[in-house]
């Protein structure tokens, strides 16, 4: 995957990913218009598919609202590369296929509007406009085989 | 090695001898939970997936308290889907409007949740139940579709935090101070994917009422769960409400903690946390004058009957400061019974507060209390992330029961035990 990054801080947390009071209808296209409204009105307008968010420690911090993840999927967004993430919203990604990358460095050093390319496989980014690369760290294999089934409940289904 | 609590119950549901922090665990649950909120979406997953039986009937519970009564079209038909859900597979812990109440007071209330368990909610607050010694945290809608279904969940075996607890709380300090005060200290990342391992001779000092209140604000730290040793008060809080036999874990001597933080009861002050972290802490004292327009006084953090009559013991003879609207959230029905019982409900309608039927409403925001840009609130709720309880432009500060009635009379942040 290879995108526009848009980039975010510390302790982004559900209620601005996904504002409560638009919880009460739970599709994804209107969960997506909606995202990041109160940090970043500008972005369900601006996002391309295949664009990457990258937030810093502890990103998705807050409710077990899996219409966080959820949103940020639908709108286009490809992968989330953070420092740290909040263990709810790091279960709901996964849970529900949504890949998500745990790098400090590449947090730290990649900027708003750069174009990165990801392996989710490998953990590998690559910053292509400042050359930079960063090694994420990988997941358990039990994990790897949720996220390649395609998320938690299909991953159940076949082993049934 | 030796195991924590959290780790020795875990192993118990895994049918392991012992786990390690760091394993990959697959464990059986007792309780599966869901509101109006997360419940509609676990059951788009769960059909979608092709499941048509749930695994037990008579462990899933559905509360719908988030936007009930319902505050919209779109959230009446959310509880439609879940109530003609629970109909088909005749799930036996249906809780909707004239039963239910806020899902972390009602579960423990009604005993359905006790020592031992293996709890998971789609609700970040589920960590409440370590209170009562049990394994209980937060988890996504796909996470209850898959409990729903299986009766199983994966977990990683978190590593652990002791938090030593010694001396005694002062006069109108309370659970609430004892949290924000961890929060502030540890940071809201502190125990990010560890769980609060609570201890010490200070945790005989502590009412239930307050060790739920701890245990609840435990994700306000990042942490998977935070759990209490069972003690006498543990006992007697199940005695007559849990129908199942408490099976009662203790952490080993050698159990294995990340760091152990240690605070004196006795030294705490009434704290609150200011916009727009749980970690950004004060004294009442530093942030006393701040002017304030509304104040919650509910919300599973601090909607139980003790929460009431500390409220209630400030407010009696009181009015509510010009300016400022005061909403009152007894989180069940059987409180808001108590409330009547004791002339609670009098002294908060003669102080000139609103009382509500039991609803998570203004918390999130929802309904019941959502605020205007340049407002600001004192709450008894949880978090105070910008736009929590409405525009981004108000602001939302956390304190306890205490601290709210003072500073609704007051119509600032105010010291209760000044009022």
């Amino acid at each position: 995957m290879r995108g526009k990054v848009w980039k975010y801080g510390d302790h982004i947390d559900t209620d601005v990913i996904i504002p409560a009071r638009y919880l009460n209808n739970p599709d994804p296209a209107a969960l997506a218009s909606h995202c990041m409204v109160d940090i970043d009105e500008g972005f369900a307008g601006k996002v391309q598919p295949g664009d990457i968010m990258v937030g810093g420690w502890n990103f998705g911090c807050g409710s077990s609202r899996e219409h966080a993840p959820v949103a940020i999927q639908a709108s286009g967004i490809a992968c989330v590369i953070a420092a740290s993430f909040a263990r709810i919203f790091y279960r709901n990604s996964i849970n529900i296929g949504f890949p998500i990358l745990e790098c400090p460095e590449a947090s730290a050093a990649i900027r708003a509007g750069d174009i990165v390319s990801v392996d989710t496989k490998t953990g590998m980014i690559t910053d292509e406009t400042t050359g930079e690369t960063f090694q994420a760290k990988p997941f358990p294999p039990f994990i790897e085989q949720i996220i390649e089934k395609g998320g938690l409940l299909a991953y159940l289904k076949e082993k049934e | 090695m030796g195991m924590t609590m959290t780790q020795k119950i875990l192993a118990a549901h895994a049918g392991l001898p012992e786990v390690h922090a760091g394993d990959l665990i697959e464990a059986k649950l007792d309780v599966v939970l869901g509101n109006d909120v997360t419940t509609p979406v676990a059951i788009g997953v769960f059909e979608k997936a092709g499941f048509t039986e749930v695994f037990d009937n008579e462990k899933i519970v559905i509360a719908l308290d988030h936007y009930t009564p319902c505050k919209d079209i779109k959230s009446a038909e959310l509880c439609v889907i879940a109530r003609e859900f629970a109909k088909k597979h005749n799930i036996t812990h249906l809780y909707d409007v004239g039963t239910v109440g806020i899902e972390h007071a009602l579960l423990p209330e009604q005993g359905l949740v006790g020592p031992g368990d293996c709890i998971i909610g789609a609700d970040s607050h589920t960590c409440t139940y370590g209170a009562l010694g049990a394994f209980s945290t937060g988890v996504g809608s796909t996470d209850m579709a898959a409990g729903m279904a299986s009766g199983l969940n994966w977990f990683r075996v978190p590593p652990a935090i002791k938090v030593e607890l010694t001396g005694k709380l002062q006069p109108f300090v309370s659970g609430k101070d004892v949290i924000l005060h961890l929060i502030g200290l540890i940071g809201v990342d502190g125990a990010l994917y560890q769980s609060l391992e609570f201890a010490g001779d200070g945790v005989g000092e502590l009412s239930m009422d307050d060790r739920f209140t701890i245990s609840n604000m435990a994700i306000e730290a990042g942490g998977k769960n935070g759990i209490f040793p069972v003690d006498d008060k543990t006992m007697e809080y199940i005695q007559g409400r849990f129908g199942r036999e408490p099976a009662v874990y203790e952490a080993d001597e050698d159990a294995e903690y990340e760091r152990v933080v240690r605070i004196d009861l006795s030294m705490l002050e009434p704290t609150v946390s200011l916009p727009h972290l749980p970690s950004n802490t004060k004294t009442v004292g530093e942030a006393a004058g701040m002017p304030v327009q509304q104040v919650v006084i509910g919300s599973c953090t601090n909607g139980r009957m003790s929460d009431m009559r500390v409220a209630a013991s400030i407010l009696e003879g009181k009015k509510v400061a010009d300016g400022v609207r005061c909403i009152v959230i007894p989180a069940t029905q059987q409180i808001y019974l108590d409330c009547m019982k004791e002339g609670l409900l009098e002294i908060f309608v003669k102080a000139g507060c609103a009382v509500s039927a039991p609803t998570c409403g203004p918390c999130l925001g929802g309904h019941m209390g959502v605020m205007a840009d340049g407002e600001r609130a004192v709450a008894t709720t949880n978090r105070n992330f910008v736009g929590r309880m409405g525009h981004t432009g108000s602001e939302v500060i956390l304190a306890s029961p205490a601290v709210a009635a003072a500073s609704a009379i007051a119509g600032c942040v105010a010291d209760p035990r000044k009022a």
